[in-house]
């Protein structure tokens, strides 16, 4: 049987961490290519509900990753992320989602090593977790199961 | 009682407000029902006992009744809270609503300004009960699992009603993310995703306003226990940045704000 490869969704702000990731692929460093990434303004801007959106469209972990604390873009954004990003945690614990499949980093965009090493320590960890089949999933929208018309 | 329909009846007689919202007898013994009372011989109808729990200041914010004119609602401790965040949100100014409260003795306080509210309150106890925070602290401790499998059979019973959302005092959007639909961000039918997203949506967009008044659970017709998830992010809330809504006119909700060293432990 194939290995299981995990669908690992990371959320990461355009300043700090993209660029970050950029940097990783310029430096010709090799990482784990089951991350997918999607590129947001900053991570004031990434919404809770992203997160469980991409669970429930079959993600088994998420990465969110910004500027550090103080180098933000727009100032203070990954301040008030920090926050939601405590009290959202708690929640997700209260419910008994699995936290460990939840990944919050500040990556600048100088740390290409760093963004590598996050992206390979989560592949890992998920991959031995398993797919996160507990998590409800998206039900198909009729039109595409049913067929047009 | 008597306390309660004499002052209505001064107040609505002398002009002072022209509404008086308050509890009347429900449909069956059981139940008490808002009631509107906007004419001095209707006063006696009020009523004030345990089968009076729903939050009536909810109503303060409803076009149709602001344009009622001046209220008097009568409410408990968590209405009184519930004035206090709406003054702290910028939705309700001073002196525009006078607040009822009846003790125990049947003594009917009159409550004009926010500054009396909250001097009322800092003289009441506030919080959670030890029951409440020892009914967190059982599922807390349960393991992950344990937790997931209570908290997917308790969703799974919801109906997408939002009555909860309609009870709530401090879910007062015009156009609530529920009824975004390009995209849909929540699906309308009742599925175990769906489900889980709405009731995330709704404990994070209260968590740091929820003055827990647990109209939520009362108004569900699956006993879903809802207020669970406001009293976990308020505990939370509090704990992490010290912010108790409902209890002053200040405006600091903790998740528009931030502090440059707030600590955690879980950030790379």
């Amino acid at each position: 049987m194939a290995e299981f490869q995990p669908k690992i969704v990371a959320f990461v702000c355009n300043w700090c961490t993209y660029a970050g990731a950029d940097l990783t692929g310029t430096s010709r460093i090799k990482y784990a290519p089951e991350v997918r990434m999607i590129r947001l303004p900053c991570t004031g801007r990434i919404d809770f509900m992203l997160l469980i959106q991409a669970f429930g469209q079959g993600a088994d972990g998420v990465i969110v990753s910004g500027c550090h604390p103080g180098d933000c873009h727009y100032t203070a954004g990954n301040f008030h992320a920090r926050r939601r990003w405590i009290v959202f945690r708690r929640l997700l614990d209260f419910l008994g989602i699995d936290l460990r499949r939840v990944h919050f980093a500040w990556v600048s965009a100088a740390e290409g090593a760093k963004w590598a090493e996050l992206v390979n320590d989560v592949a890992d960890q998920i991959r031995k977790l398993g797919p996160y089949q507990a998590f409800p999933k998206r039900l198909e929208r009729r039109s595409e199961s049913v067929g047009a018309g | 009682m008597q306390q309660l329909h004499s002052k209505a009846r001064q107040l609505l007689e002398s002009g002072a407000v022209k509404v008086v919202i308050g509890y009347a007898r429900g449909s069956d013994p059981q139940r008490a029902r808002p009631c509107f009372v906007r004419r001095p011989d209707q006063a006696d109808q009020l009523i004030w006992d345990d089968r009076c729990q729903q939050n009536l200041a909810t109503y303060l914010l409803k076009p149709e009744v602001k344009s009622l004119g001046k209220p008097a609602v009568v409410v408990g401790l968590p209405g009184l809270r519930t004035i206090l965040q709406y003054a702290a949100e910028n939705q309700l100014a001073d002196q525009a609503v006078l607040a009822l409260t009846v003790s125990d003795h049947d003594q009917v306080a009159e409550l004009t300004t926010f500054d009396a509210i909250e001097k009322y309150l800092a003289t009441r106890p506030s919080g959670l009960i030890p029951e409440q925070a020892e009914e967190l602290a059982r599922l807390a401790r349960l393991p992950p699992e344990q937790r997931w499998a209570f908290w997917s059979a308790e969703l799974a019973r919801c109906v997408k009603c939002y009555a909860c959302r309609a009870a709530c005092p401090l879910c007062y959007c015009a156009r609530c993310i529920v009824e975004v639909n390009q995209p849909q961000w929540i699906p309308v039918a009742s599925d175990p995703l769906g489900n889980l997203e709405w009731n995330i949506v709704r404990a994070m967009h209260l968590a740091g306003r929820c003055v827990d008044c647990g109209s939520c659970a009362q108004a569900c017709p699956e006993n879903i226990r809802i207020d669970l998830l406001n009293r976990v992010l308020a505990q939370e809330v509090e704990a992490q940045f010290g912010a108790r809504p409902g209890l002053s006119v200040r405006k600091d909700y903790a998740l528009a704000t931030f502090r440059p060293d707030d600590k955690e432990d879980f950030i790379r």
